[in-house]
């Protein structure tokens, strides 16, 4: 077959703050602002319902079953904001989103013995504060009235909560290796009747090695965005 | 007898007897060419990079991408793309200047495509790869499979002939870039290569791991299974090259006119009948051919990959085809008759 001659040049994505020029209509906006709240009010669930059972049972230990329906309700929930009609990059969020519900099925809710570990807790925690500050970023935004705290939040928390719950994700992975190798969980070996094999073990490796590229490049996106919202806001305050 | 028939006689018997007086010549016009003065701009900033003037007006834009390339020796011809709008298409290289809609200075917006490379070179890569990468699996080199498996043999006679209808395949691919193909654009960006020897060496390789493995499992129904697969395969083979054989034939050398497939006498190409680019609906085939006489899920995978990719430029080819021209048959699909 041959390949179609001269390749297209790519136009970049546009960034993840919503245009306020291209906004969606009365519609859209009516079910993106319901989505975003509700969404706002899942995660502030699993916020409350984390540390109320923390301060009832005084430990960190196994603190995840406290949440563990919710959280995959509204990770899981998610998956709308791939479709486009969010206004952010399809490409990037899609990619979060996918590597978020990956980690909360295929591994967390998958190996049962990663559970109590408290790497678990450390992304849950990471999430739980990213989201609730990213959806009422949405909110506000949507509805034109979005405070200076809120935009502030979400472009300065992911500096810590970010590389917080990478850590997190990596060290529930790692934890979850020897029980995927001695089960062969989601493995498929020859010899079979459609030649393919599968080693999840190995996969879940090239997950964490795949971190090591993707990780830097999310990361320094996010302090471009930083630098491009919240320096251009100062410029605006001073004139 | 007189001077002028003693001449005549002279100068030989090629000469008619009654030469005509030779008619007095006008007076010679001067032949007015209007030069044209071409100014090229960076699409971007806007900047000017170049001012020609004293422009025939009957170059071509490859002739000015000549001329810019002189004083930008980093810019050859192939890297650049002049257009009349910063935002418009690019403009054809043999397009004539004064045939465009520009004054007597023309102002071409440049923007540098990127490195390029051949087209022929990309095509030769892509399939040299696989040809070999999937010897080195049916050979079983060293530290592809446990080592009591180096340099055996399959004891299945399909992984034979499997391997005989992939060499094949990628054979004739080679010997068609080499001798057949005829594409219009000379180059396309450097990074094309990395991307598409990735893709097709890749997968080579996953397939062929599959197939010559020690554990491989033969095809459930059997020589029924593998004959009816073969035949598939190999008449979708002819198929496609037949195709491409009539496509060649529709261009003469050198010239850049398009012109619609039709359906030949040749069996094969009747297909044109429904389709706008049987070459991609054979070449599926064939794949799909292979697909049932390995019965290997990752070749299975390829299949379907490579199926979405030329539905796409299938597509993308349909839709030139009845831009270009207004007669373009109805009754045609990009690449399913009927269906897609």
């Amino acid at each position: 077959m041959s390949a179609p001659a001269m390749g297209t040049t790519k136009t970049a994505h546009s960034d993840v703050a919503p245009k306020k020029k291209r906004g969606p209509g009365a519609l859209a906006t009516a079910y993106l602002v319901i989505y975003n709240v509700v969404m706002t009010a899942g995660w502030l669930v699993i916020a409350v319902g984390l540390v109320r059972a923390y301060l009832a049972r005084g430990s960190y230990h196994g603190l995840y079953y406290t949440i563990e329906k919710p959280l995959k309700f509204f990770q899981t929930g998610a998956l709308l904001e791939v479709s486009g009609i969010v206004p952010s990059s399809v490409v990037l969020t899609g990619f979060q989103v996918l590597s978020r519900v990956f980690l909360t099925w295929a591994v967390t809710h998958s190996v049962r013995e990663v559970q109590n570990e408290d790497s678990v807790l450390l992304f849950v925690s990471a999430w739980t504060i990213t989201e609730i500050i990213r959806y009422s970023f949405y909110t506000f935004s949507l509805l034109n009235h979005l405070p200076y705290l809120i935009k502030w939040a979400r472009y300065t928390f992911f500096l810590v909560l970010y590389p917080m719950g990478v850590t997190g994700e990596l060290l529930t992975v790692y934890a979850a290796l020897p029980y995927v190798q001695k089960t062969g969980l989601y493995s498929v070996t020859l010899p079979n009747k459609y030649n393919f094999s599968f080693d999840y073990h190995t996969f879940l490796i090239l997950t964490m090695v795949s971190y090591i590229p993707l990780f830097p490049q999310l990361y320094f996106h996010m302090m471009r965005q930083r630098k491009k919202v919240l320096c251009h806001v100062e410029e605006y305050k001073t004139e | 007898m007189d001077t002028l028939a003693l001449e005549a006689k002279a100068n030989g018997q090629e000469k008619k007897s009654s030469a005509p007086r030779p008619r007095p010549k006008p007076p010679k016009k001067a032949k007015r060419i209007v030069y044209f003065e071409v100014e090229i701009m960076d699409a971007k900033t806007k900047e000017k990079l170049l001012l020609l003037d004293k422009v025939e007006p009957t170059s071509t834009i490859l002739d000015i991408k000549a001329l810019f390339h002189k004083s930008n020796p980093q810019w050859y011809p192939a890297r650049q793309s002049l257009r009349l709008d910063p935002k418009g298409k690019g403009l054809k290289d043999e397009d004539i200047l004064q045939t465009l809609p520009v004054g007597t200075t023309a102002s071409f917006y440049f923007s540098d495509l990127g490195a390029q490379i051949a087209w022929g070179t990309v095509f030769l890569s892509e399939c040299y790869g696989p040809l070999l990468i999937y010897l080195m699996f049916y050979f079983r080199l060293p530290f592809i499979y446990a080592p009591k498996y180096d340099f055996s043999s399959s004891k299945h006679w399909v992984v034979h002939l499997a391997c005989m209808c992939h060499s094949f395949h990628y054979v004739k691919r080679i010997l068609e870039t080499l001798f057949i193909h005829r594409i219009s654009h000379g180059t396309m960006p450097l990074r094309n290569i990395f991307k598409n020897c990735s893709y097709y060496w890749c997968f080579a390789a996953w397939m062929a791991y599959y197939i010559n493995h020690p554990l491989y499992t033969p095809p459930y129904y059997g020589q029924q299974q593998v004959k009816t697969a073969l035949i598939i395969f190999l008449f979708c083979q002819v198929g496609n090259f037949s195709i491409n054989i009539t496509l060649r034939n529709l261009k003469c050398p050198g010239s850049k006119v398009k012109k619609i497939p039709h359906p030949t006498k040749n069996p094969f190409t009747w297909i044109f009948a429904l389709v706008s680019c049987p070459n991609y609906t054979y070449e599926l085939g064939s794949w799909m051919g292979f697909t049932v006489m390995t019965q290997c899920l990752p070749v299975a995978f390829f299949t379907i990959v490579g199926f979405v990719l030329m539905t796409v430029w299938a597509r993308g080819k349909h839709r030139n085809y009845r831009k270009e021209f207004h007669d373009y048959p109805t009754l045609r699909s990009p690449i399913l008759p009927f269906i897609l």
